[in-house]
C-alpha cells in the first residue's frame, strides 16, 4: 500500500541484492516541511490549525492522511504536509497559507516556526527486508517491540544523522538532510 | 560504547548520539563585570576533576537535542543518574533508578 | 604424495569429494570437510612455518584457534595470489580448504626447507628475554640507521597484501535477551533452554560446524542417541526458531562496557565461488542483555626441551584429527601427559588402527582403571615418566625419557616416533569472562584461574569454568542457558535434564617447566611458541628484576601472541611463581584483551570506505561546476568549486582571472555552503545580543550586520553576516565549517543558562542555496531576474535584505553584501531551484564579460581587504583587538559572551600577536603560509619568532603577492622590515595595514 502521505516517483534506488526481493528504497516528491519549537501550550495550539495534534510523548507521530506531526524534541515538532500536487510552486503555496494559519491561531504565543521544506529528503525504505537492512546502519533495535509503528527518533545512520520514523510494521521513513542523502543511499546500496 | 539514558526520551542510546559538556553545576555568573580577575579565571577554568562521582553535562545531540545533567563514576565508567537540567544534584548515595543501570 | 595419513573410516569428512589446493606451490588434496591443518596432516606435512624470532621450524600444534605456530598466508585462487590478494597470519587450523585455494607459509626465505633466519637460532644467546631493551640502546644515532631497519626486516611474521582488498565487509548491528558464545556442549544446551523459554538468541561459535568437543568425542551418547546427531537435532530446533540467530565461523573478539559484544564472522572465506554479492565478513555489533559464556578449554603444552619440534602436538589435538577428520598425526606416536584426558586420545587412535607406541605419564598413581584400558588397547604405558627432549628438527624420530624420581630426573633412554601427543592438563578459557572486567579466583586444587563474580550481565557455563564431565558440563550449560533467559526477560524458565554419557571427569594436571636432566644452559624448552619465549628467559626476567608478571610479559613478550598467551600463560606464570618462590595469585595474571582472535581491517571498516567513508556533501549547484571542469577543494564534509580552469590555465593563471574579471565586472561565487541558522522568537534580538560582540537591539528590519562571535575565553570562535527578517525573525549565517559548533554553543546557552528568554533556533543551511554575485556589474547582472524588489541603492543599500522573488514567482531571499570589497549580493533561493537562478545569472553574468569563481578567488579577493577567515587568521587563541575588530564590539552592552574575559590582563596585555599585512621587498616572492616572521634575517638558534604568515596570494589588484600575517605589537611596526627566514634564505618583508585595495570602501557602495 502505497503511503498517502509520501507520494512518489516511480523510480526506485538499488538495495544490496543480499535483502532479497520485495524490498525497496525511493527518494519521496518534495513535501512542505515545518520545524515548530515552543513549550506544550504553543504546541497545543498549532494542531487545530495544522490538522495533526502535536504528539506531547517522547518519540511519537501523529498523523492523518496527508499529514504528520513529529515528536524532535520537548520543543521542537517535525511537521509534514503533503501538497495536493506535485511541485516545488505547489509546495510553497501550501507552505506559504500553513504558515498563515498557523501563525494566526498561535496569535501573540511565542513560538517558532521555520519552513525546512527544502533542507530534507525522504527516503522511503520499505518491505520485509527492511528492518534488517536498515541494521547494518542504524543501531536501534528495530524489534517491533522495542520500535512499534508511529515511533519517530532522530539517530544516527553510520555517521549521518537521520529521522527514522516508522510508518508501518514493513515500512520507514528516513528523513535526511539533503546532502546526506547520496551517502545514506549509498550504504543502503552496500548492506 | 557506553549506553546513556536520556531523560527527556526516556530510553538508553548508546553514547555516540550524544556529546560531553564538561562538569555541570557551574553557573554563568549573573553580573560577569563583579568579578575580580582571580574569580573570572576560577569560573572559567577551574574544574573539580573527581577521581569518582562527578556532575557532569551531556547533549542528545543526535537525539532530542536537550542538555541534561548526569553523575557518573570516573572510575567504573558507570552511570548513577542522570536529571534535567536545573533540577538539584541527587546524592549519589541513594541515587537510583533507569539512569543507575 | 599420497593420502597415507588417512584413516580408513570414521571422522566427518566428506570421502566421496576430493579438494585440491596448492601449499608453497605443490598442488595437494584433501577432503571437503578439512581445516588446511587436517588436510596437511593427512598428506604427512607437519612443517608448516618458521617461529618468530629464532626461525625454528614449526610443525601444527593445536586444532583451534590458539594455534602459535601454523600461520599461513592464503588466496583464494591463483589469479587472486598472482594479484597480490592475499590474507596473511590465518591460522591453518581455522582456514576451511576449498578448490584451488593458494597457501604460502610465512617467516621463511628462500623456503620454508632451508631458512637463512635459521641462523638466529644459532646466535639464540643474544636473543635473551630483553633484548630489545639491551641491544638496541646505544649509540642513539643507530636507531634511524641501524637499529630500525634491522627490527622491521626481522619483525613481522605474514606478509601484508600488495593489491588494495578487492573483497566488500558489512556491518549489522543486533539486539538479544540471550548471546552465547560457543557451540559445545554448554553453549548448545545453554542456547536450547533459553530459546524454549522465548528469548531472542544468538549462538555465535568459531567453527564451521557447531558442536565443539561434540563433534570428536565419538563414544558419547545424550538423550540415547550419538551426540552429534544429538547436535543436529539441537541445531535444527534453533534453526527453526525466527527468535534465534545462529552465527557459524564467528569469533565473539571484543567484550565491552554495558553487554556490548562485538563479533566477527567469516562469511566466504570457506566458498571457492562465492556470490560476487556477500561480504567476506560481516562484524556484528551486539547488545545483549545477557551473555552466556560457553568458551571451552584449552590444552595446555609441557614445557620440556625441544617441545617446539613439528610432530609434537596437543594431544587433544591429535584426538580431533583422528575422530572428526580421519588423520593420524603419525606412524609412532606417543603421549606424554601428566593428566588422564590424553588416555583417550591414545585409546581412539589406536581404535582407529593407529599405532601408540607408549603412554608416558609424569603421575605415578595412574587411576588404575585407565591402566587397564591400556593393557586391553596393548598399549604401553611409562608411569613415573617424563619427555626430557626430542631427536629431530623438522620433524622428530624420536625422544628422550627421564624417570622421576622427587626432584630428580634421570635418563630412561628413548623411544623411537614421529610425533609426540601432549597434555599438561587444561586451562579454562576465561579471555571474554576477563575481557568484561570479571575477577578470577585461583583454584590451587584445580591449578587454574575460574571465574570469579562477573561485573557485567554475563555467566561462564561449562569447562570454561572449570566444569569437567559431559554430562556435568550439559546440566551446567542449561542452568546457565536458564538464569540468562530469565533475567533477560522475567519469564520463569524451565531448565531441561539431559540424561549423558561421555568423557568423563579428567584429573590429573602440570603447571610450569618440566624436570629433566639435560645441561639447562644448552636446551631450550618454549613456553610461548609464537614468541619464541623459554622458560629460561622468564626466569632471567625475574633474575633481571621483573616481579610482576605484566613486567615479565613486557621483558620477554611471553602472552603477546595471537591467542593473547591462552596456550602459554599459565606455564609462564608458573615458572615465574617458582623464580619469585611465592604464590600464583600474588604474581598475578595479565589482564586479557580485545580481540580475542585477530581482526582483519576491513571488518572494522565494514561500508565506511572509499566514496563512503565519511559522508560528501555536495550543494545544488555542483554539477554544473563538475560540467565546467572545476576542481574542488574539501571544506568539512562539503565539496567547494575551487576555482574553473579554462583550457590551458593553471590555478595561478586561473585565480588571477576570476579576481581581476570579480573587480572589472562581475563574478558568480556559489556560497550554498554557509551555516544558516534561523533565530526567531520575542526574544531573538536580546538572545543575539548576549551571543555576539555586536549590538542588534536597534538593527533595522530589512538590514544586515557582521557579527562576531566569541567564546567565553574571549577568543573569537566564528562570525558571519546577521540579517534582520521581522522584529523577532533573524536570519544568522555561520561559516562553513561551523555550522554545527555554532548552532551547538547557542543551544548551550539557551538551554542552561538563558532558559528564560523565549527565543529558538533551527538550521536552515540546506534549506537555502546561495548565489553570491559580486563586482561592479553585480545589480545589472541580477536585475533583469528580480521580480519585486527595488534594488536602487536608495531603496536597497550595502548591508541590507529583501525577501521576495526571482523569475516569476521562485521565492528569495535577496541580501546585499560582499565579501569581496565589491558591490554585491547574495540571492538566497530553494535548492530545488537553485540551478534554474544560477544558469539565469550566469548566462548574465558572461554576457556583462565576467565569470564564475571559486573559494581560492573569495579567498584572495577578502586577504586584498583584509577580512578575516575564522581559522586562517585566528586559532582559538586570538581577540577581536588583536586583528583590528574592535570596532565590532557594542560598546555599551552591558555583558555578552567573552566580554568579561576580554578585560583580562593576559588579553589587554601589551605585545599580543596583532594582523598586519606583509609586501615582500622584492615585489615577487610569495610567501608561504606558516612560516615564521623574524626580526632578524638570521636569526640565532631558538630565537623566538615575531609570528607568523596566516594567508599569502598572488594579488591581481595590487600587482604583486600580498600576505596577512599575525605579528608581535604588529600594528606598531607598519613601516618596519621584517623577515621570512626559509631553507634558500630569508625573504625581507615590509609590514603595512592589512588592507591593499580601496581603503575607502567607495566600491561596496557602487
Ligand atoms: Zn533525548
Amino acid at each position: 500500500m502505497p503511503d498517502v502521505l509520501f507520494h512518489t516517483p516511480a523510480e526506485t534506488l538499488a538495495l544490496s541484492p543480499l535483502v532479497g526481493a520485495g524490498t525497496s528504497l525511493r527518494r519521496a516528491a518534495l513535501l512542505v516541511r515545518f520545524v515548530f519549537r515552543g513549550d506544550a501550550a504553543a504546541a497545543a495550539k498549532v494542531g487545530a490549525a495544522f490538522g495533526v495534534a502535536l504528539p506531547q510523548s517522547p518519540l511519537a507521530s501523529e498523523r492523518t492522511g496527508e499529514r504528520a506531526a513529529l515528536w524532535q524534541g520537548p520543543d521542537e515538532w517535525l511537521l509534514l504536509a503533503r501538497p495536493a500536487m506535485d511541485g516545488p510552486q505547489a509546495v510553497d503555496a501550501l507552505a506559504r497559507s500553513l504558515a498563515g494559519e498557523i501563525a494566526a491561531a498561535l496569535g501573540e504565543t511565542p513560538h517558532s516556526l521555520v519552513d525546512v521544506s527544502e533542507r530534507h529528503v525522504a527516503l522511503l525504505l520499505e518491505g520485509p527486508g527492511a528492518a534488517d537492512l536498515l541494521n547494518a546502519h542504524v543501531f536501534l533495535d528495530l524489534d517491533p517491540a522495542a520500535f512499534p509503528v508511529g515511533m519517530v527518533t532522530r539517530t544516527l545512520f553510520t555517521k549521518a544523522e537521520i529521522v527514522l520514523w516508522r510508518t508501518s510494521e514493513q515500512n520507514f521513513a528516513i528523513e535526511c538532510w539533503s546532502s546526506f542523502a547520496p551517502y545514506v543511499e549509498g550504504h543502503l546500496a552496500e548492506a | 560504547m557506553l549506553l546513556i539514558h536520556c531523560p527527556c526520551c526516556g530510553v538508553e542510546r548508546p553514547e555516540i548520539e550524544f556529546r560531553y559538556g564538561g562538569e555541570a553545576h557551574i553557573a554563568r555568573p549573573m553580573q560577569p563585570a563583579d568579578l575580580d580577575d582571580h574569580q573570572w579565571a576560577e569560573f572559567l577554568y577551574m574544574r573539580t576533576n573527581p577521581k569518582g562521582v562527578m556532575a557532569e553535562r551531556w547533549r542528545h545531540v543526535h537525539g532530542c537535542g536537550r542538555f541534561f545533567n548526569a553523575l557518573r563514576d570516573t572510575v567504573s565508567d558507570r552511570f548513577i543518574a542522570v536529571y534535567k537540567t536545573g533540577e538539584p544534584r541527587p546524592d549519589s548515595a541513594t541515587a537510583s533508578g533507569e539512569g543507575a543501570r | 604424495m599420497t593420502l597415507s595419513f588417512r584413516t580408513s573410516k570414521g571422522g566427518r569428512i566428506d570421502r566421496a569429494k576430493s579438494v585440491k589446493f596448492i601449499f608453497d606451490g605443490k598442488t595437494l588434496v584433501g577432503q571437503a570437510g578439512d581445516t588446511l591443518a587436517s588436510a596437511l596432516l593427512a598428506n604427512g606435512i607437519h612443517l608448516v612455518g618458521r617461529s618468530f624470532k629464532y626461525h625454528r621450524p614449526r610443525g601444527i600444534l593445536t586444532a583451534g584457534s590458539e594455534e602459535p605456530n601454523a600461520l599461513v598466508g592464503v588466496a583464494k585462487s591463483a589469479a587472486a595470489a598472482a594479484a597480490g590478494q592475499s590474507v596473511p597470519n590465518l591460522r591453518a587450523t581455522q582456514v576451511e580448504i576449498h578448490e584451488g585455494m593458494v597457501i604460502v607459509s610465512q617467516n621463511r626465505w628462500p623456503s620454508l626447507g632451508f631458512d637463512i633466519g635459521a641462523v638466529n637460532d644459532r646466535l639464540s644467546p643474544l636473543f635473551v628475554a630483553g633484548f630489545y631493551y639491551k641491544t638496541f640502546m646505544w649509540p642513539k644515532s643507530f636507531w634511524n640507521r641501524v637499529y630500525e631497519p634491522f627490527i622491521r626486516a626481522a619483525a613481522g611474521l605474514g606478509k601484508a597484501p600488495t593489491a588494495p582488498d578487492p573483497d566488500r565487509y558489512a556491518n549489522r548491528y543486533a539486539h538479544c535477551d540471550v548471546l552465547v558464545a560457543g557451540s559445545g556442549p554448554a553453549g548448545l544446551a545453554a542456547a536450547l533452554t533459553a530459546t524454549r523459554s522465548g528469548a531472542r538468541v544468538i549462538l555465535a561459535y568459531e567453527q564451521g560446524e557447531p558442536g565443539g568437543s561434540l563433534l570428536h568425542d565419538v563414544g558419547a551418547q545424550i538423550d540415547g542417541r550419538p551426540a552429534a546427531e544429538w547436535v543436529s537435532a539441537v541445531i535444527a530446533e534453533l534453526a527453526g526458531n525466527d527468535r534465534v540467530t545462529l552465527l557459524p565461523r564467528t569469533t565473539v573478539f571484543g567484550y565491552f562496557n554495558q553487554n556490548f559484544i562485538g563479533l566477527a564472522e567469516r562469511v566466504t572465506d570457506h566458498l571457492a565461488d562465492p556470490d560476487p554479492s556477500l561480504p567476506r565478513e560481516r562484524l556484528w555489533q551486539v547488545r545483549a542483555r545477557q551473555v552466556v559464556l560457553a568458551t571451552g578449554a584449552i590444552e595446555r603444552p609441557l614445557v620440556f626441551p625441544e617441545n617446539d619440534r613439528p610432530g609434537v602436538m596437543m594431544a587433544e589435538a591429535g584426538r580431533i584429527y583422528a575422530n572428526r577428520f580421519g588423520v593420524l598425526p603419525g606412524r609412532a606416536i606417543a603421549v606424554a601427559t601428566s593428566c588422564d584426558s590424553a588416555w583417550r586420545a591414545a585409546f581412539d587412535i589406536k581404535a582407529l588402527g593407529g599405532n601408540v607406541v607408549a603412554i608416558l605419564d609424569m603421575r605415578t598413581d595412574v587411576d588404575p582403571a585407565l591402566k587397564e584400558k591400556a593393557r586391553a588397547h596393548s598399549i604401553r604405558v611409562e608411569t613415573g615418566c617424563t619427555v626430557t627432549g626430542v631427536k629431530g628438527t623438522k620433524r622428530i624420530e624420536g625422544v628422550r625419557l627421564g624417570r622421576i624420581s622427587g626432584d630428580t630426573v634421570s635418563s630412561a633412554g628413548s623411544l623411537a616416533c614421529d610425533c609426540l601427543l601432549m597434555s599438561g592438563g587444561w586451562t579454562p578459557n576465561v579471555s571474554l569472562h576477563s575481557q568484561a572486567r570479571g575477577k578470577l579466583d585461583w583454584h590451587a586444587d584445580k591449578g587454574a584461574f575460574l571465574p570469579g563474580d562477573p561485573v557485567q550481565a554475563q555467566r561462564s557455563a561449562g569447562s570454561c569454568r572449570g566444569i569437567d564431565g559431559l554430562a556435568q558440563v550439559l546440566a551446567d550449560g542449561a542452568r546457565a542457558g536458564a538464569e540468562a533467559a530469565q533475567a533477560a526477560t522475567g519469564n520463569a524458565v524451565d531448565v531441561p535434564a539431559f540424561s549423558a554419557s561421555g568423557s568423563e571427569v579428567s584429573s590429573g594436571w602440570w603447571l610450569g617447566a618440566v624436570p629433566h636432566d639435560r645441561d639447562a644452559s644448552r636446551v631450550r624448552a618454549f613456553v610461548d611458541f609464537q614468541n619464541d619465549v623459554t622458560a629460561k628467559d622468564v626466569k632471567l626476567a625475574v633474575r633481571e628484576g621483573m616481579h610482576s608478571i605484566e613486567h615479565i610479559k613486557r621483558y620477554t613478550t611471553t602472552g603477546m601472541a595471537t591467542d593473547q598467551g591462552r596456550l602459554s600463560n599459565m606455564n609462564a606464570l608458573s615458572i615465574a611463581s617458582t623464580a619469585l618462590a611465592n604464590e600464583i595469585p600474588q604474581v598475578g595474571l595479565t589482564t586479557f584483551r580485545q580481540p580475542y582472535t585477530p581482526v582483519t581491517f576491513g571488518t572494522l571498516a565494514t561500508t565506511s570506505r572509499g566514496d563512503l567513508f565519511d559522508p560528501v556533501r555536495r550543494t545544488a549547484i555542483h554539477d554544473w561546476a563538475a560540467a565546467q571542469g572545476a576542481a574542488f577543494e574539501d571544506v568539512s564534509l562539503w565539496k567547494r568549486a575551487w576555482y574553473f580552469p579554462k583550457s590551458g590555465e593553471d590555478m595561478h593563471a586561473a585565480v588571477l582571472r576570476e579576481c581581476r574579471t570579480v573587480r572589472e565586472s562581475v563574478g558568480i561565487f556559489d556560497a550554498s555552503t554557509l551555516g544558516k541558522i534561523e533565530v526567531v522568537g520575542p526574544d531573538a534580538a536580546e538572545f543575539l545580543e548576549r551571543i555576539y560582540t555586536n549590538p542588534w537591539k536597534k538593527l533595522g528590519i530589512g538590514r544586515l550586520r557582521y557579527g562576531l562571535m566569541l567564546n567565553e575565553a574571549g577568543f573569537i570562535m566564528d562570525d558571519g553576516v546577521v540579517g534582520r527578517i521581522a522584529e523577532d525573525r533573524f536570519h544568522v549565517t555561520t561559516t562553513t565549517g561551523g555550522a554545527p559548533r555554532v548552532l551547538a554553543h547557542m543551544e548551550d546557552y539557551l538551554q542552561t543558562e538563558w532558559a528564560d528568554l523565549k527565543v529558538w533556533l533551527t538550521s536552515t543551511t540546506e534549506q537555502w542555496a546561495v548565489i553570491a554575485v559580486q563586482g561592479p556589474k553585480a545589480r545589472e547582472a541580477i536585475a533583469p531576474l528580480v521580480d519585486d524588489i527595488d534594488l536602487s541603492t536608495e531603496a536597497m543599500p550595502h548591508m541590507s535584505v529583501r525577501q521576495g522573488h526571482v523569475m516569476g514567482g521562485i521565492p528569495c531571499r535577496l541580501f546585499r553584501m560582499s565579501f569581496t570589497g565589491e558591490a554585491g549580493y547574495e540571492i538566497n533561493v530553494p535548492p530545488s531551484r537553485a540551478r534554474q537562478v544560477w544558469d539565469a545569472v550566469f548566462a548574465n553574468v558572461e554576457r556583462l564579460g565576467g565569470c564564475a569563481y571559486g573559494t581560492e578567488t573569495m579567498h584572495v579577493l577578502r586577504a586584498e581587504k583584509g577580512y578575516i577567515i575564522v581559522g586562517q587568521e585566528t586559532d582559538g587563541t586570538v581577540t577581536p583587538d588583536d586583528v583590528g575588530m574592535s570596532w565590532a564590539i557594542g560598546k555599551n552592552k552591558p555583558d555578552f559572551v567573552g566580554k568579561r574575559s576580554l578585560a583580562r590582563p593576559d588579553l589587554m596585555a601589551t605585545g599580543r600577536k596583532q594582523l598586519v599585512g606583509l609586501l615582500t621587498k622584492d615585489g615577487k616572492a610569495l610567501l608561504e603560509e606558516g612560516a615564521q616572521v623574524t626580526a632578524e634575517a638570521d636569526p640565532a638558534p631558538r630565537t623566538p619568532a615575531l609570528g607568523h604568515v596566516t594567508s599569502s596570494y598572488m594579488s591581481a589588484a595590487a600587482g604583486r603577492p600580498i600576505a596577512l600575517a599575525m605579528i608581535a605589537n604588529g600594528r606598531a611596526r607598519h613601516g618596519e622590515t621584517l623577515h621570512v627566514p626559509m631553507p634558500n634564505g630569508a625573504i625581507a618583508v615590509e609590514v603595512v595595514p592589512p588592507l591593499f585595495v580601496d581603503p575607502e570602501g567607495s566600491r561596496l557602495n557602487a
